[in-house]
């Protein structure tokens, strides 16, 4: 019984920051997707009060999102990017974590101090010094400055994670597998690409869900020309000052990030059954 | 001869971890490098595989020098201390491995592995993942996977020291059937002494990177070569001893105070070579005082501290001239676990055939 009330105390807290912070927002975002906006921003009142205007519960958002295709076009778009920054990312990382993993124990730990040293900076002056970058090379306002800014931000997410199980692996099993005939090529891609599946699983996710809603980069980068979802909903609460249908889209992102979730994490336990 | 080391010497910051060793290996054998952590036993199975090279010296594998062979191309596989089985493979896919790194045709692939997992009794495992398995299954699969595609030599890295008690002894009976049947010639690093008689036709004993020497199990055992090997190997009672004269059947050994003795003969030893008497402790028979055998080598002394071992107690006497025995003797009497106490006064002896005189 102890143990049952400790394991209650220590996981409350957290518990009761999810639900309010997380899960009642969204609750709230799901009802406010399901009303009309207000005349003047916010949401119109549930029931009509004096002069009466639209209330009540409406399906008029998803009518509308699912009426143009510009909207799932532009949610097909920035999972394009995402899964474009995540690859790119990736190909980055990944020789530079296997690179800090190989190294003296001592001077791992200042290769991943510069790995983090960016965050010290403001994001957004780290982004502007990109506009600055990227103009004389005539990029500034294209779908190459949006990646490279993207692929800048996120890069350090995922190298972390896949230098984090990169360093865990057994040198031994690359002993193992030279000694029973495997050249260098065979021993990184039969032992050491197979045990870092899930730490390519995990850069992955932390890389591509922030893309797919981050919107200060392609605006600043990208310029108004190549909105991605993030835009949309942003301008929906802050310019349009229309509540449910920036509710509604990102519901929709939300519904299709959770999809894509289930299904990786199917794929990742039937290829990583006895790593992890 | 399948394997030859001739002057293998390697060096670490100046020390010599392995120190002009050579060393000769026969088909078929089941030769043991025996000495304790820190002996060079280990880099020089590391430079049999390929992992290190020697600074100085020559391996031959079939008479071709293996430098500048990496291990993946050496006919020669290792069954590392901790197993290394691959986590993301099935036992099945374990064992295949050394057969798809050689590019063996799929059909040939898969009765090989069931013939290997046979061998160690692990045929129903096929599916299973190394994290389900047991110590000792791993230990098998390791083998079986070492073993698949028939390598010249088989090396074993104290492969039994991460398995308890019991089930050390069980592989190690396992080893001896397994090595007789698939004919594959083992060398194997062990710090236990046990193990390594147990399981060898002949063993190397190494201290500080030098073979010290290299023989069957009884011989290193009844005849050790010099003080290292004989403390090393089991108990053994050292008494400082000189020829007086060695005849045609026996040696006469002064032990200063404590006289004279029969030691057995041992080839070049003659009168006036100094050195010592090696004297397990089963050899010497206790008796009570004055119930005396009739043993050439006999002397008073006393009991100072006995250990009781089920079914050996191990005694510490002291005889004349404050020599203190290492003895022990079987509990096989019904209801007399032990034959002496502390203090009591004994006779011990030993035969005329028992002993090993060691030159300085």
């Amino acid at each position: 019984m102890g143990a049952r009330l400790t394991r209650w105390l220590i996981s409350a807290p957290p518990s009761l920051f999810l639900v309010t912070f997380f899960l009642a927002p969204s609750l709230i975002m799901v009802g406010a997707s399901f009303r009309h906006p207000g005349a003047f921003g916010g949401l119109a009142p549930l029931v009509a009060a004096g002069r009466s205007g639209e209330h009540g519960l409406t399906l008029d958002a998803y009518a509308f999102l699912f009426g143009d295709w510009i909207y799932l076009w532009i949610c097909l778009k920035s999972f394009v990017v995402a899964a474009l920054t995540t690859l790119v990312c990736l190909l980055l990382a990944y020789p530079l974590a296997l690179l800090i993993a190989a190294s003296p124990r001592k001077r791992r730990d200042l290769l991943v101090l510069l790995v983090i040293l960016p965050f010290a900076s403001n994001f957004l002056v780290r982004v502007y010094a990109w506009m600055i970058v990227l103009g004389p090379f005539d990029l500034l306002y294209t779908q190459a400055a949006v990646l490279i800014g993207m692929v800048y931000v996120h890069l350090p997410f995922m190298i972390l994670p896949l230098y984090i199980n990169l360093e865990k692996h057994d040198p031994v099993l690359l002993d193992a597998a030279q000694d029973l005939g495997a050249n260098r090529w065979q021993r990184f891609w039969r032992i050491t690409f197979p045990l870092s599946l899930p730490g390519i699983f995990a850069g992955s996710a932390l890389v591509f869900i922030p893309v797919l809603g981050m919107f200060a980069i392609p605006e600043l980068l990208g310029g108004t020309r190549d909105i991605l979802i993030g835009n949309l909903i942003k301008e929906q609460f802050l310019d349009n000052r229309d509540w449910p249908l920036g509710s509604a889209l990102s519901l929709l992102l939300t519904a299709m990030v959770l999809a894509l979730a289930w299904v990786a994490l199917r794929l990742a336990r039937s290829s990583m059954r006895g790593v992890s | 001869m399948l394997l030859e080391l001739r002057n293998v010497t390697r060096r670490f910051g100046g020390v010599a971890a392995v120190d002009a060793v050579s060393l000769g290996i026969e088909s078929g054998e089941f030769f043991t490098l025996l000495g304790p952590s820190g002996c060079g036993k280990t880099t020089l199975l590391r430079m049999i595989a390929g992992f290190d090279a020697p600074d100085e010296g020559e391996i031959l594998l079939d008479g071709v020098d293996l430098a500048g062979t990496p291990p993946e191309h050496r006919p020669i596989h290792t069954v590392f201390q901790s197993y290394a089985l691959f986590p993301h493979m099935s036992v099945e896919a374990n064992v295949a491995f050394p057969l798809v790194m050689s590019r063996r045709p799929k059909a040939e692939t898969a009765p090989l592995v069931r013939e290997s997992l046979d061998k160690v009794h692990l045929a129903d495992k096929a599916a299973v993942y190394p994290h389900e398995l047991s110590g000792g299954q791993k230990q098998r699969v390791a083998l079986a996977r070492a073993l698949v595609n028939r390598p010249r030599l088989l090396l074993l890295d104290e492969p039994l020291g991460a398995l308890d008690a019991k089930l050390r002894e069980q592989m190690r009976s396992e080893l001896i059937r397994l090595q007789r049947d698939v004919g594959i010639t083992f060398v194997f690093v062990t710090h236990a002494q046990t193990e390594a008689l147990a399981l060898s036709h002949r063993i190397a004993v190494m201290n500080a990177g030098r073979v010290e020497q290299v023989d069957t199990a009884e011989r290193i055992y009844g005849q050790p070569a010099n003080r290292f090997v004989a403390e090393f190997i089991g108990m053994c009672n050292i008494l400082p001893a000189e020829v007086k004269t060695a005849n045609a059947t026996h040696l006469s050994l002064d032990l200063g105070s404590l006289g004279e003795i029969v030691a057995p003969l041992y080839p070049g030893v003659r009168a006036g070579h100094r050195g010592l008497l090696a004297l397990r402790p089963e050899q010497i028979r206790l008796s009570p005082h004055g119930h005396a055998d009739r043993l050439r080598n006999q002397f008073e002394g006393t009991v100072q501290d006995t250990l009781y071992l089920g079914d050996v107690t191990h005694y510490t006497i002291e005889i004349a001239g404050g020599y203190r025995l290492q003895a022990l003797a079987p509990n096989s009497g019904v209801g007399r676990a032990q034959l002496f106490r502390i203090g009591d006064a004994l006779t011990v002896a030993w035969r005329h055939d028992a002993g090993h005189f060691i030159r300085d």
